[in-house]
């Protein structure tokens, strides 16, 4: 270790521990995010998780489970926040945009390319009729994410978050309200049952 | 160049302002975009809407390259790339302070409570998601069924998604669909 480096903020290293937490580069954090998002059909939080937690044990299945949760509980792409809050603690915002450009860089391109090919024969009949067909098999899988998501719910028998989920549902789905309003409603009263209901759990 | 401009604006501001909505990821956004899209902007038909989402569901990468296609279609390269990193900017900033923030207070409570709170939010919009969508894909009642078998499969098995996706290509080139 050379003598102006920092003390690590994970403990020394130990003889129990089978290898001290490594720190990536930034080339490296490119790398592996662009690899994980290129594996990545259908999803790349498996992948992420595969990547950084059991090949290059960057992160403990704990930290990356706090760390998923803290991206899933804010707005937008999770796993693009993900990124950017784990390059960011490597390597700081240098880290970030690392690790985000490597996970959006390359599938980006491959998307443009799609979309190149899809605008100049989008119009040919056999291209549209396979392309339906992917579409229904995609929303298909859609619907199992929702039901296993839903499954804890209906489990612990929570009404409170059923009903919140199936006004959300009527209100996006059927009546087409925009996003923002329904939001600006639905979040502070979900908070509020939230901490309603585990206030009364503890009482 | 003004005429080309303006298109990318709206991008921009379309879907910089979805990203600080989107709770609960990019699918749970398929509605407003979807709207933004179809309904207010006419950028895409339903049909083009419904082809977008299935490309982005066979490309690799996050789903939120669904954006990209639309952004594509909008403006070219140039709308491809404002859509995308407007829809991922400001919500990644975002990510970027609040981790340092919590870094800082890690016994925070209220993020466990927030996260909880979100959760059935997220999930009934992205059933919302898949209803908008099944409506514009699924035409007839062999889609439908395409789509109940693909749902069942993933729900109760550990399939590799992309086998359902690539099975569905196969039954739309046969003309099943």
């Amino acid at each position: 270790m050379p003598p102006e480096s920092p003390p690590a903020a994970a403990p020394a290293p130990d003889a129990s521990v089978p290898s001290p937490p490594l720190q990536p580069g930034l080339l490296e954090l490119f790398l592996a995010f662009a690899k994980m998002s290129l594996a990545g059909f259908g999803g790349v939080l498996v992948w992420a998780r595969r990547s950084i937690v059991e090949q290059h044990r960057w992160m403990t299945a704990e930290e990356f489970n706090e760390t998923f949760a803290l991206c899933h509980f804010l707005p937008g792409p999770n796993i693009v926040n993900l990124s950017v809050v784990f390059g960011s603690r490597f390597r700081g915002i240098a880290g970030g945009l690392a690790a985000f450009a490597g996970l959006v860089g390359p599938p980006m391109v491959i998307a443009t390319v799609l979309a190149a090919l899809y605008a100049r024969y989008g119009d040919i009949d056999i291209l549209r009729r396979t392309l339906a067909g992917v579409a229904c098999a995609a929303v298909g899988l859609l619907f199992a994410v929702v039901l296993k998501m839903m499954m804890p719910l209906l489990k612990r028998r929570d009404v409170t978050g059923l009903a919140i989920l199936s006004a959300v549902f009527v209100a996006i789905g059927l009546i087409r309200w925009p996003l923002q309003i329904v939001l600006l409603v639905a979040i502070p009263l979900s908070i509020a049952t939230t901490v309603l209901a585990r206030r009364m759990v503890k009482a | 160049m003004n005429s080309e401009s303006s298109p990318i604006a709206a991008l921009v501001w379309t879907f910089g302002l979805m990203s600080l909505f989107a709770v609960g990821g990019a699918n749970s956004a398929i509605p407003e975009m979807h709207r933004a899209a179809v309904d207010v902007h006419h950028w895409l038909t339903d049909k083009q809407f419904a082809d977008v989402f299935a490309i982005s569901q066979l490309s690799p990468g996050p789903n939120v390259l669904i954006v990209t296609l639309i952004g594509y279609s909008v403006a070219g390269v140039g709308g491809a790339l404002a859509a995308t990193l407007a829809m991922c900017g400001p919500t990644a900033l975002l990510a970027y302070y609040v981790s340092r923030f919590l870094d800082r207070s890690r016994d925070a409570r209220w993020p466990a409570i927030i996260q909880a709170a979100l959760v059935p939010l997220s999930i009934g919009l992205m059933a919302a998601s898949g209803l908008i969508v099944a409506q514009t894909s699924d035409q007839s009642w062999i889609a439908v069924l395409i789509t109940i078998v693909a749902a069942a499969l993933a729900f109760a098995t550990r399939t590799n998604p992309l086998w359902m996706l690539l099975a569905g290509a196969l039954l739309g080139f046969a003309g099943v669909v």
